[in-house]
């Protein structure tokens, strides 16, 4: 953790570096245990699938709110190869990607101004910490006012989350870099480009990755919240349109998607995160 | 004790600058008339509403109604996050076996649920307490978990050769050690389990009262004014509980001193 911590508390998730697998390559000798630890965590959902078959078999509860299992399976065969899926699963994507690309360049800007110049910071970091306590959620009512239901209320929104972690991991990155370094850069007189392209950006890289993935889990989030709230596509649309039909099986195939979208983003992100973070500086 | 001057940070006036421009602009517009009044009411509008709420005895109601969710998702969840997290820390075989399927099922965004919690616990106040406990769970057992594990090794030795029976383990050394991280969790907690309690209401807005129920309705009845107040104090709400909680956690953990 690092010394400014106020800023980094609203929404953000310290991701637990402990807890992410390891990409390593396993030799010979704990291959067994290796088979063995995924073999016991599969006990457990299946054990789960056995006792939800079960209760389906002897009706404990109303098939209305538990579906068969093998009836959820043939659901998400049926919508995956009908399309349907991937239709709301792109219009979600895309409503991400061009949250992710606004929100993001505001974020970088933000975060740059305050990292680099003492004078942006003054004037802009008491606003943006403000701002930045405020959950994207409580915005979403107003921004339903300016914006109506369309496409603006989603991209907005969601725009709106992902600046605060871009900003702060931009911040932080840039705050954190060496000062060595920037004597270095002092002494060679660099212009104010070279500083940012040569010392601030590279130095700053690691930091500013983190934000980018904290910032596209916050977006995914936003994103769940806000097609929830007023939609007419998209996944979180197809999960209040099928719980209102009582399709829980739909339901849970919505589900799984969002969940299997959200690990893909962290595993993703967090691989080109650590990538990048092996050249990281180490000292201040 | 330092007097209250030593206290408060030096304040940048510069800082002032930013928000009063955009109050400056906001009144400037609509009292000029450039824009819909309507869509953008000017800054007296609504703190007049918002006066005019606080005083109707509605708003004491709704923001009780609110802060029991929150409190009481909070507590419900922070006791499963710190069980959850106590034995996925201590014990292996439980961290092997329910550990992959805790840590998959996290990857669900947490707003995700709310369909499937309607379906099985309705719309009322139940739905939205299991919600806001469920969101405060994760970070609470992932800081625990965390916790637990960063024990050296040397400690449990040390508790090994005094023959501490699992209850001394757990209360004299398991609990204080991790508490720093555990302390973390329950600040990082409380701010999801507001941010829950929000979205519960939002999205499964029923007859009852609540803050967010309030901005909601604002919004159906097109009450811009109130949406606009009523967002600030779920904001102020938000703030007090994480300034709240920067304090406690600061006053809990003074015996660490300021090393770390």
């Amino acid at each position: 953790m690092s010394t400014i911590q106020s800023l980094d508390k609203p929404l953000v998730i310290e991701p637990l570096a402990s807890l992410l697998p390891r990409i390593s390559i396993p030799s010979l000798g704990n291959l067994p245990a290796r088979f063995g630890r995924i073999g016991l965590g599969i006990i457990f959902p299946l054990l789960l699938l056995y006792l939800w078959q079960i209760a389906t078999e002897r009706v404990w509860l109303p098939p209305q709110l538990l579906p068969e299992p093998a009836f959820v399976w043939e659901t998400l065969v049926d919508m995956v190869s009908s399309g349907e899926l991937a239709g709301h699963l792109a219009v979600s994507l895309q409503r991400v990607l061009w949250s992710v690309l606004i929100g993001g360049s505001i974020g970088l800007a933000i975060g740059f101004a305050m990292g680099l110049s003492k004078t942006a910071k003054a004037y802009l970091y008491p606003s943006f910490s403000l701002f930045s306590q405020f959950p994207v959620i409580a915005w979403s009512p107003l921004m339903i006012i300016f914006f109506g239901i369309d496409e603006a209320l989603k991209i907005s929104t969601i725009t709106v989350a992902v600046i605060v972690p871009f900003a702060v991991a931009t911040y932080k990155g840039i705050e954190n870099v060496p000062v060595k370094l920037r004597e270095v850069g002092q002494i060679y007189q660099f212009s104010f480009a070279q500083t940012l392209w040569r010392i601030a950006l590279p130095a700053a890289l690691p930091a500013i990755l983190g934000g980018v993935r904290q910032g596209a889990m916050q977006a995914w989030l936003a994103l769940v919240f806000v097609e929830l709230l007023a939609s007419s596509e998209g996944l979180g649309y197809l999960l209040v349109y099928a719980r209102n039909l009582m399709q829980l099986d739909v339901v849970m195939v919505c589900m799984a998607t969002i969940g299997l979208v959200g690990l893909i983003f962290d595993f993703a992100l967090g691989f080109i995160e650590r990538h990048f973070s092996r050249w990281a500086p180490k000292g201040r | 004790m330092a007097s209250l001057k030593d206290k408060l940070p030096a304040i940048d006036p510069r800082g002032f600058v930013l928000p009063l421009l955009l109050i400056v602009v906001w009144q400037a517009v609509t009292s000029s008339g450039w824009v819909d009044t309507r869509i953008i009411m000017p800054p007296s509008a609504v703190l007049s509403a918002g006066w005019k709420w606080l005083n109707s005895g509605l708003a004491l109601e709704s923001i009780g109604a609110s802060l029991f969710r929150d409190a009481s998702g909070f507590v419900l969840g922070a006791a499963a996050g710190i069980t959850i997290g106590l034995l996925f820390g201590t014990s292996k075989l439980a961290n092997n076996v329910f550990g992959p399927t805790f840590h998959t099922l996290k990857h669900i965004s947490i707003f995700a649920w709310i369909p499937l919690l309607s379906a099985f616990f309705g719309r009322d106040d139940l739905a939205k307490i299991v919600f806001i406990a469920f969101a405060t769970l994760y970070p609470v057992a992932l800081a625990t978990i965390e916790g637990v594990r960063s024990i050296a090794k040397s400690q449990y030795e040390v508790a090994d050769v005094y023959g501490f029976t699992p209850r001394q383990a757990l209360f004299r050394l398991i609990l204080p050690a991790a508490s720093p991280q555990i302390i973390t969790g329950l600040h990082l907690g409380l701010i999801f389990a507001w941010l829950a309690t929000m979205g519960a209401e939002f999205l499964l807005a029923s007859t009852g009262e609540g803050l967010g129920m309030t901005v909601i309705r604002g919004r159906a009845a097109f009450r811009v004014d109130l949406i606009i107040f009523g967002m600030l104090i779920i904001g102020a709400f938000g703030m007090l509980l994480n300034e709240l909680a920067t304090r406690a956690e600061s006053r809990l953990l003074h015996w660490r001193g300021h090393a770390r």
